[in-house]
């Protein structure tokens, strides 16, 4: 999995939700989906749906509640799709 | 549970009680039905001398038998009094006028029920089979 490609495809999956421009705009693997980007916790869910139809992977409750933030989200998406290929 | 069960369950009471009957209900969607009391208090006011059903009234309508009791229906018995459920989205078209005393049908098909969140796409008809108003609308339990 290429890292930069993979972010930037996750920018684009959250780019409807954020409510800050300037975080997103400035977005790291160290930005928070809520308290950064000010997406909305309903909205997370939309997000999770998008990168699951995105990759073809499924998240469960427990890395739901894992996933606040790009980094996580990042491992997230590598350890599904390492799983899915073995 | 049955669907006098569900409407029972749900957290509303006159006046704010926007459900008469469910006509069927299944993990994909409901149909129910809500008669508008013509002495309602918000008549009086919307709009003067001219009663129209506002669209927030049309809304919450949709959103407690499209939402709610499907909702009630999905959690089965893990919905209970200590729940506490919150509408997160709506995106709805009017299209036509309800008057007092009407009889809507609203149909919910659910899209996803994923972590909670419930979203649906929900259209309401009146008596003469027309769609007044349709769109999506979203809720969780918080």
């Amino acid at each position: 999995m290429n890292k930069e490609q993979t972010i930037k495809e996750l920018k684009n999956i959250v780019k409807p939700y954020i409510q800050n421009q300037e975080a997103f705009d400035a977005l790291t693997e160290d930005t928070d989906f809520i308290n950064d980007l000010k997406i909305n916790s309903a909205n997370l869910v939309d997000i999770i749906l998008d990168i699951e139809e995105k990759y073809d992977i499924v998240i469960d409750n427990e890395a739901m509640e894992r996933m606040v933030n790009v980094k996580s989200a990042l491992e997230i998406i590598e350890t599904k799709l390492s799983e899915k290929n073995q | 549970m049955n669907n006098e069960e569900i409407i029972a369950q749900l957290p509303y009471s006159k006046p704010f009680l926007f459900v008469d009957e469910i006509v069927h209900i299944n993990e994909n969607g409901v149909e129910g039905t809500y008669t508008f009391d013509e002495n309602l208090d918000f008549y009086k006011g919307h709009f003067k001398e001219m009663p129209v059903t506002p669209g927030v009234i049309l809304t919450e309508v949709m959103a407690q038998i499209g939402l709610v009791c499907l909702g009630v229906f999905l959690f089965d018995n893990s919905f209970n009094k200590t729940a506490s459920i919150a509408l997160t989205s709506t995106e709805i078209e009017f299209l036509k006028p309800v008057f007092p005393k009407e009889k809507v049908t609203v149909i919910s098909e659910k899209i996803y029920f994923r972590f909670g969140k419930l979203k649906c796409k929900v259209i309401m008809k009146n008596a003469k089979g027309e769609e007044v108003c349709m769109g999506t609308i979203a809720g969780m339990i918080v």
